[in-house]
């Protein structure tokens, strides 16, 4: 196009901004932070301390908003123009559709930042009743007659792929690297699902609200959460022999900032996510900080197992998710439902 | 049922008295007892159906005491989704009035071609799924979508905005108005307009002094409907909101927010809010009926 018929279409495009009083003149600066389910009490504190930190050293008046939904979705809905100028989402996965499927971030993203740009971490646990009444300890006491196992449908939800993995990895170790039998494990546990909730907050709903079910696979936030907010009373936390690490990674939308002027804050936002100060406060909504010395803090917190890491035990997301998720994979062949 | 069918009959362009002959004879001959029955049976189901599912928002909402739902209400958030949601509806339902007022006007006092598209047009919204009416502005206006590169290039932003939110639900919404005024107009028919002409009244004329009147009383029920909508809507807007929390949440969509935060009193306090608006609609047009009745009567049969 050329620069005088493109100035001219921005003159119009201007002016019918104006009319319609679409043209948002702010004064501060205001950017998106587009993030996954459980995260909107963490973000919510990370963004005011944020802010504070920013008007300090810059003197400017900075404002994160926040949308939360399902991982998958909010990666749809960024792809489609939700105008994120930083993304959080629940599994790298998702931030690689982005990748793909628009110009919005360069391939390589995730080598930008430390620790594979995961500033926090958590695992796989399982929340059951008040006194454990089916003595659920372990992995194999999921297979147990008669417990029934909550965990939301891995085609939609980021925490549902982590549940399915840190079961499959499990398995794998346990029968020295036989897939045959790990598939067998796996395709027990999804037997016993009663009902395969879209999204985590779904499936902590309908096991927690609704009462269904004996134990909730989840991430260990989600689970502090929901002990937090519905009654250390009624549920508990059982941390397994083994788990997986989850990696929940963020990434700046290149695309986004470059439009909005917002580069240099939104770059400082994700390097804050990393300082003690968003540390401690990861920590204390129950994400497992990054940081050594604020993880020391809350050693008891956070309990130390063994864990397998997506990349060495699967060889990565592309992979796990081709090999187990697509159409025909191996989830699609061991969830018959109702059977 | 019957004013259904009148519609339809009026919509054809004709008009159709109800068959005066039953009237002679008793309307119902089955025993008391069934009679009795069938209307319990009815009222039972308004119950558990209707009445007690509002009452238990109520319920709900104040479960935590007075405090703790006025605090739920008080919070930024929620208010931002009542400005939100009172400014969506601010846009909407006035455009499709003037939408719905043009389309009526046209569709009774004129004869051209493509009339009965133009109708089949005007219900669309109403057969087509609220999701599926999202989801078509995100094709069309999302950054992958028809447009989208041209309105990147002019800076417009329309999905994930105020923007789609009113256009969301202005399509939604759109056969509200129409839909009421037009078996209306049809009925009054063109006669006061053609006097007015010929005596020598102008176009404009002729509208505000004539036409409008005569459906004024259809016209505001219309918009009540409209607005009930417009504010309760949650489908189409789910889809092309983004949820960004005080800028884009309406109050419905509010309320799923805080549901899924383990909020129970506050989704529950911005539901009764809702409910609460929904109720003084109804109360509005049900005063209008009470005080007005026989001049709606006079306009419109149901």
């Amino acid at each position: 196009m050329s620069d005088r018929l493109s100035r001219a279409i921005r003159g119009a495009a201007f002016a019918i901004g104006i009319v319609a009083g679409m043209s948002a003149a702010h004064a501060d600066t205001t950017m998106l932070n587009v993030s996954y389910d459980p995260t909107r009490e963490l973000y919510k504190a990370i963004n005011e301390s944020f802010a504070a930190k920013w008007l300090a050293e810059t003197g400017e008046v900075v404002t994160v908003g926040q949308s939360h939904g399902g991982s998958g979705k909010q990666a749809r809905a960024v792809i489609d123009g939700l105008e994120a100028d930083v993304v959080t989402l629940a599994l790298a996965y998702d931030i690689d559709a982005i990748a793909r499927n628009s110009d919005l971030l360069g391939k390589d993203w995730q080598e930008r930042l430390p620790n594979n740009s995961s500033p926090y971490t958590s695992i796989i646990v399982f929340l059951v009743r008040k006194g454990n009444p089916k003595g659920i300890k372990d992995w194999p006491d999921l297979l147990k007659p008669d417990v029934q196992v909550i965990t939301p449908n891995p085609k939609t939800s980021g925490g549902a792929r982590w549940n399915y993995l840190a079961a499959w990895a499990y398995a794998l170790e346990q029968s020295g690297g036989d897939e045959a039998e790990a598939k067998r494990f796996v395709g027990d546990l999804y037997s016993r699902v009663p009902v395969l909730d879209a999204g985590a907050r779904g499936s902590t709903t309908t096991f927690a609200q609704r009462e269904l079910g004996d134990v909730l696979l989840t991430w260990e936030n989600e689970a502090h959460l929901a002990v937090k907010h519905l009654g250390a009373d009624k549920l508990e936390i059982v941390v397994p022999s083994t788990s997986i690490l989850a990696e929940p990674p963020v990434a700046l939308i290149d695309g986004n900032v470059d439009d909005h002027g917002t580069r240099r804050v939104a770059e400082a936002y994700l390097r804050y996510l990393y300082s003690p100060d968003a540390q401690e406060i990861a920590a204390q909504n129950f994400y497992r900080p990054t940081d050594q010395t604020v993880a020391a803090r809350y050693a008891d917190q956070f309990p130390q197992i063994p864990l397998v890491t997506i990349d060495q035990a699967f060889g990565g997301w592309q992979e796990a998710q081709k090999k187990h998720f697509a159409d025909g994979g191996i989830f699609d062949q061991i969830y018959r439902p109702g059977q | 049922m019957v004013a259904q069918a009148r519609r339809a009959l009026s919509i054809a362009g004709e008009t159709v008295e109800p068959a005066g002959a039953a009237q002679a004879r008793r309307a119902t001959t089955e025993p008391p007892l069934v009679r009795w029955a069938l209307i319990a049976a009815g009222v039972v189901f308004i119950l558990l159906v209707l009445v007690l599912p509002l009452i238990s928002v109520f319920m709900e909402a104040l479960r935590g005491g007075a405090a703790t739902f006025l605090h739920a209400v008080g919070d930024g958030d929620t208010w931002q989704a009542v400005r939100l949601t009172l400014l969506v509806a601010g846009i909407a339902v006035p455009l499709n009035v003037v939408f719905g007022l043009a389309a009526a006007w046209a569709i009774a006092k004129f004869d051209f071609r493509g009339k009965s598209l133009l109708i089949t047009l005007i219900d669309l919204p109403f057969s087509v799924s609220p999701v599926i009416s999202g989801l078509i502005y995100v094709l069309l206006y999302g950054a992958n979508g028809w447009f989208g590169p041209a309105l990147k290039e002019l800076d417009i932003k329309i999905i994930f905005n105020v923007t789609g939110l009113v256009l969301a639900t202005i399509f939604v919404t759109f056969p509200f108005v129409a839909r009421e005024l037009i078996p209306l107009m049809q009925e009054q028919g063109r006669d006061e307009e053609e006097a007015a002409i010929s005596l020598g009244a102008s176009g404009w004329r002729t509208f505000w002094h004539v036409t409008l009147p005569n459906v004024a009383w259809g016209l505001l029920y219309g918009v009540l409907l409209c607005n009930a909508r417009a504010m309760g809507e949650f489908g189409a807007v789910s889809v092309v909101s983004g949820h960004i929390r005080g800028l884009t949440n309406t109050m419905p969509l509010h309320v799923e927010i805080l549901y899924n935060e383990y909020d129970f009193v506050g989704a529950f306090a911005v539901a009764s809010l809702l409910a609460g608006l929904a109720i003084v609609t109804l109360v509005a047009k049900s005063l209008l009926e009470w005080r007005y009745g026989d001049r709606l009567a006079a306009g419109r049969k149901h």
